[in-house]
């Protein structure tokens, strides 16, 4: 049996989660270990339950294991852990599987303590199932280590992107069974005590795109972004940038895109100034039509691109925005 | 007063081309160089800043060959006052080996009478991106653990340490003594100054070699991804290319007109 720790999204599971679990239901179908089951921690918004249950049955899960207990009202690691390990020793699950979300890795992260086993963050293949032998992300994704479990239950975090979310062949109807986990005062002790940013959610304009502008390291500096934004406007499109862009602080989150970020997948991805790290392909990599503009010929965003300018973008981009403002006249 | 302790590791730059030894066990950066993830230098700031705030000491401590002396000197170099070289055979051991080495130090330290209220540690190795160090680290020590977190303050006995969920900025307030993972984005790291460098030098390390016996990471191999053979087709090169982007775009129907 193969437990799945499902994490709330937008509307009802997070796509990290469905693409978690489909990733398991590949697992279970080639190592033959019966039914899916799927572990869900603290309270949903009302009436949200049916679809968690849908989705779920999409994915073939047979039973939902939800945790609820007043103490689960805001996040904590240890108490959702705690809740997992219930279910986990409930079911006699073999493996235990999260996406590599930094909830889904800290989660895990305290399950495989306190269960005593290894863990594997970041796993994109499975390569043998006796033992069970998987491939995970090493070096920020430039390498991949082959790792073995000697430890039961296998614990591992699916990386995020790397599978595409799929329907189950024979949807399901999950079982929903109410778990009361077992907490303890020091379970509690490391929650979370209020949010401060107010929870805005500007990433649907990115998912949904048919244009994107991205931008990497290349664009310099946090006061470079001007001629990105009017192409994205020109284009009807929404700027969406890499990671090292929202570590520098030079643009907000919820514009990043890749394995930590959104995926998107407009007609065309338009790469300034990125280099192409796999985390960023993991985000990208459904765009119909893939142009990079980089001064470096050999960046893997451009060897990889479907079409490429090689220059500064500062250069490239104001020209093309003047070429489009000409024939739009 | 918060003594901070503050775990690094030395790292291949990940940012080259990478390379892999003959058995396939490790990277070969003979020619690439080390460093130390951002989220730790990081952490190392954080470190500084807690300990300057709070009339503390920073400690910086490493797991690893004798040649990370290097990036602990780095840490000196900006302000930690103590340093810790444990030496082991960094690639035969796993996340839980490294959390037993630190657990030693810190028992060990405080039985000597320094104890250490607040360990940091990065959030995920940049070779191995484990993500378990500091949850193991803080099971050990019986201690309260957050990982993810991007700015840390000490205000008397409670660490208040923010990140970004889901949901926005989330803070946690945990009581003393913690431990927290930091990742990379909350704080900018100071360079050294000439007269850090020269008391880097002349501080003393802390030498110890590591006693645990490695449960290991269960490491295999490792392989590269495999290489896709490119099928780029250049527009042209500066800005003389905006015309055939700009054909592209009509073509690709995300120009209206």
């Amino acid at each position: 049996m193969i437990l799945v720790l499902v994490e709330p999204g937008r509307e009802g599971a997070a796509e990290t989660s469905q693409e978690a679990l489909t990733f398991a239901r590949g697992l279970a179908e080639s190592a033959n270990t019966g039914p899916l089951h799927a572990v869900l921690v603290g309270p949903l918004p009302p009436g949200s339950e049916s679809a968690y249950v849908s989705q779920l049955g999409q994915q073939g899960v047979a039973v939902l294991h939800h945790a609820q207990d007043d103490l689960l009202s805001s996040y904590s690691a240890a108490a959702w852990a705690a809740s997992v390990v219930d279910a986990t020793t409930a079911t006699a699950a073999l493996v235990v599987v999260a996406s590599g979300t930094p909830r889904g890795n800290e989660i895990l992260a305290h399950v495989a303590t306190r269960l005593d086993v290894r863990m594997a963050a970041n796993v994109v293949a499975v390569d043998d199932v006796s033992p069970l032998t998987v491939s995970r992300q090493v070096m920020g994704g430039a390498a991949l280590e082959e790792m073995a479990f000697d430890t039961s239950p296998a614990v591992l975090t699916v990386a995020g992107h790397a599978t595409e979310p799929a329907a189950a062949a024979q949807p399901t109807s999950p079982e929903v069974v109410p778990l009361a986990p077992t907490l303890s005062d020091a379970d509690l002790v490391a929650r979370v005590a209020r949010s401060e940013a107010a929870p805005v959610d500007h990433t649907a304009a990115l998912t949904g795109a048919r244009v994107v502008v991205g931008a990497g390291r290349g664009v310099g500096s946090a006061e470079g972004f001007d001629e990105l934004l009017e192409l994205a406007k020109l284009l009807g499109g929404v700027l969406g940038v890499s990671r090292v862009v929202t570590s520098l602080g030079w643009r907000p989150h919820h514009e990043q895109v890749g394995q930590t970020g959104s995926r998107v997948s407009p007609d065309v991805y338009i790469a300034c100034g990125i280099s192409g790290a796999i985390q960023h392909w993991a985000g990208i990599s459904s765009a119909k039509t893939i142009l990079a503009i980089n001064t470096d010929p050999d960046a893997p965003m451009v060897t990889k691109a479907h079409y490429a300018v090689i220059g500064d973008l500062h250069e490239v981009v104001p020209a093309i925005n003047e070429e489009l403002r000409r024939r739009l006249a | 007063m918060t003594n901070v302790l503050v775990c690094i590791k030395r790292v291949p730059e990940t940012s080259g081309q990478i390379l892999l030894s003959e058995d396939s066990q490790t990277i070969d950066a003979r020619h690439v160089g080390y460093t130390v993830s951002p989220h730790e230098e990081c952490a190392v700031e954080l470190a500084i800043q807690v300990a300057k705030a709070t009339g503390g000491e920073a400690t910086v401590l490493t797991v690893g060959s004798s040649d990370a002396l290097a990036q602990l000197r780095d840490a000196i170099a900006v302000g930690c006052t103590g340093a810790v070289l444990v030496e082991a055979p960094v690639d035969s051991l796993g996340p839980a080996d490294v959390a037993a080495a630190i657990t030693t130090v810190v028992q060990d330290h405080e039985a000597a009478g320094s104890a250490y209220e607040l360990v940091l540690v990065g959030n995920d190795a940049a070779d191995t991106g484990d993500f378990q160090v500091g949850v193991r680290l803080a099971y050990r020590l019986g201690r309260p653990v957050v990982t993810g977190v991007s700015t840390v303050e000490v205000s008397g006995q409670t660490v208040v340490a923010r990140g970004d969920g889901p949901d926005g900025t989330e803070v946690f307030e945990l009581p003393l003594p913690a431990v927290v993972a930091v990742q990379e984005g909350g704080i900018e790291p100071r360079y050294p100054s000439i007269p850090g460098r020269m008391k880097a030098k002349r501080t003393p390390v802390e030498m110890r070699v590591s006693e645990v016996e490695p449960v290991g990471s269960g490491r295999v191999r490792l392989k590269l991804p495999p290489q896709q053979p490119s099928n780029v087709e250049i527009l042209g090169e500066g800005a003389a290319a905006a015309p055939a982007v700009v054909d592209l775009l009509v073509r690709a129907g995300v120009v209206s007109r």
